[in-house]
């Protein structure tokens, strides 16, 4: 906007044939910007548009993958609310964030906080931390795949050989270790993006603020618990809701390490509309099960807004 | 907290534990590669070996058959996807970048502000009907089709970054080339484009590791085996052959995943950490 009053100012300054081409040059300008924005315009509203809307319509329907679709209301909501299968995958999504939340933030500022100096140990540090980031989850969950297999996974003899697991245990076998594993594997590669948006916090963070703490006689812990964490806060919250709609959203790790086992107690929200619409092509009722989901994440982000708008007033 | 940690660590309880975070992090990538190294007979060792006692490239080679499947054309796949899916989002995201924040076309700002809002839905939920739609198109099962895909979900954060590196140019720059005779094409190719390099480096960087390592389209919107991409194709090594599974190549395709990964990050560090950063305090 601006570029266009202040071209047109300047025009009405010179002469009137001047003005003119000023004016069609500036036309012609926004036609050639609009039609450069076009491309980009049509991919959104085909590839993203089209299919967001038809998520919402497809929801009221029964929609299998051959023969014909019938409008059947709120029904496939309201089945929705009674499947136990989906129940407990909610269930289980919630556990599994719970579980990884804390994890992901007590580490991610522990990394943040040991490399925090910028000399250049601590960037060479930062940089080995943040590596595994780089790299997909589907080929980081095939690679401990292979780590925590019975006998021949490295993982494996090392918790055998700590006396954690016996000679003829799998980690896959239960529920509770198939997790364990998992969320090793996600520790490992996503939580040098904690450390590193910890870092850009701690950054922002006065060092005289700290120091007249430490001066005045304030303890690691209370200038810890006291100053940095009260000043983190928006960090915090920016950590908590990355790892919070990541972990909602969490599908390769479950489909290629646990395949949903032992006995479907691992099939997450994702998994289970994957299996609703892929597997069993009920496609009305995977896009029920898709609004949900978008609904808990909208629920995620508003929290986060007031999260953030909170410490705004502070 | 700057100074803290070192002052209430010593330095070499500091350099210790550092060391020993290092090693943690990097001992899945040794695992890796040994493993994709090691021969059967290593492979067999328990309790395994660290390092491969008789090296060799079988692994790699057992890749050309994998249930009839060469796993080097499924490479060939991924590249051709993240390639041309990064060379589509740079292109169309640079053309709509400059379009948005250099002439303020009417509607410029809702085009904005649709592919911001974009960001608050995730893909994993519009994915049912986009396989409808694609089927209907007949773009199902076509590395086309997944392609497009790829390019719409990385276009908004790339837009972002074009819009505002373009909006950074000086408008005076810009102004100067077109009273020296420069037209608006050329003034956009030889005197902006270098100064947006980074935000370039940066969208292409993002999108690039984005498709390749993408599963969960690819896994949907693909179903014939000779189609698949790498992260795809390794369900099948996994999924081995008379209930057997061998370890040793899944490792070498993993390891052929990861290490172009790895690579990359390793040389343009700085705009993929800048990209992570902005990506995420968009």
């Amino acid at each position: 906007m601006s570029t266009h009053t202040a071209s047109l100012n300047q025009s009405r300054q010179v002469s009137g044939r001047r003005r003119s081409r000023t004016f069609g040059l500036n036309r012609r300008r926004q036609i050639l910007g609009a039609l450069f924005t076009l491309p980009t315009a049509a991919m959104i509203t085909i590839f993203f548009l089209v299919p967001l809307g038809m998520t919402f319509w497809m929801s009221f329907y029964r929609w299998p993958l051959l023969g014909q679709h019938k409008w059947i209301g709120l029904e496939n909501y309201s089945a929705a609310l009674n499947d136990p299968n989906f129940i407990q995958a909610l269930k289980f999504t919630l556990e599994y964030t719970v579980i990884i939340t804390p994890i992901l933030l007590v580490l991610g500022f522990g990394l943040a906080a040991l490399v925090q100096r910028g000399d250049t140990p601590s960037r060479f540090f930062q940089s080995v931390y943040f590596m595994p980031v780089a790299i997909g989850l589907a080929s980081a969950s095939f690679l401990w795949l292979f780590m925590a297999q019975s006998q021949i996974g490295p993982l494996w003899d090392l918790m055998h050989w700590l006396g954690l697991i016996g000679s003829k245990s799998n980690l896959f076998a239960g529920h509770w270790s198939s997790l364990m594993v998992v969320n090793a594997m996600v520790a490992w590669k996503v939580v040098g993006l904690q450390m590193l948006l910890l870092l850009s916090g701690l950054q922002s963070i006065p060092v005289e603020v700290i120091e007249a703490a430490r001066v005045d006689g304030a303890s690691g812990w209370q200038r810890l618990w006291h100053i940095t964490v009260p000043l983190l806060r928006p960090t915090l919250a920016l950590v908590l809701v990355f790892s919070v709609a990541g972990s909602l959203l969490a599908f390769d790790q479950f489909y290629i390490m646990t395949s949903g086992g032992p006995s479907n107690s691992t099939i997450s929200v994702v998994y289970s509309i994957y299996r609703y619409s892929f597997i069993q092509f009920k496609l009305g009722y995977g896009a029920a099960l898709s609004v949900l989901l978008m609904v808990i994440l909208a629920i995620v982000s508003a929290v986060q807004m007031l999260l953030l708008r909170n410490t705004d007033h502070n | 907290m700057i100074s803290d940690i070192r002052r209430s660590l010593p330095r070499a309880a500091w350099w210790t534990l550092n060391v020993a975070l290092t090693v943690l992090f990097l001992s899945p990538l040794v695992v890796m590669l040994s493993m994709a190294f090691k021969s059967s007979g290593d492979q067999g060792h328990i309790p395994p070996t660290l390092l491969p006692q008789h090296p060799t490239w079988h692994n790699f080679v057992k890749l050309t058959s994998v249930q009839g499947l060469n796993i080097f054309h499924n490479l060939l796949n991924s590249v051709m996807v993240s390639v041309s899916a990064t060379l589509l989002v740079v292109l169309f995201a640079s053309m709509a970048g400059y379009g948005i924040a250099r002439t303020k076309f009417p509607g410029a700002g809702i085009v904005f502000f649709v592919a911001l809002a974009s960001f608050m839905i995730p893909f994993q939920a519009i994915l049912t009907p986009l396989y409808m739609l694609l089927k209907n198109m007949g773009l199902n099962d076509s590395l086309v089709g997944l392609t497009l895909v790829y390019v719409t979900f990385n276009l908004p954060f790339a837009l972002f970054i074009m819009r505002n590196a373009f909006a950074s140019v000086p408008q005076a720059l810009e102004e100067a080339a077109r009273i020296d005779g420069c037209g608006t094409i050329r003034a956009i190719v030889q005197i902006m484009l270098p100064i947006v390099k980074p935000g370039l480096i940066t969208a292409s960087l993002m999108t690039f590791f984005n498709t390749w390592n993408e599963f969960f389209a690819a896994l949907i919107l693909v179903t014939s085996q000779e189609k698949f991409t790498l992260p795809v194709t390794l369900t099948m090594v996994a999924s081995g052959s008379f209930g057997q599974i061998d370890w040793g190549s899944l490792q070498a395709g993993v390891a052929l995943t990861i290490i172009p990964c790895i690579v990359v990050y390793l040389l343009l560090q700085r705009y993929y950490v800048s990209g992570m950063l902005s990506g995420a305090l968009k």
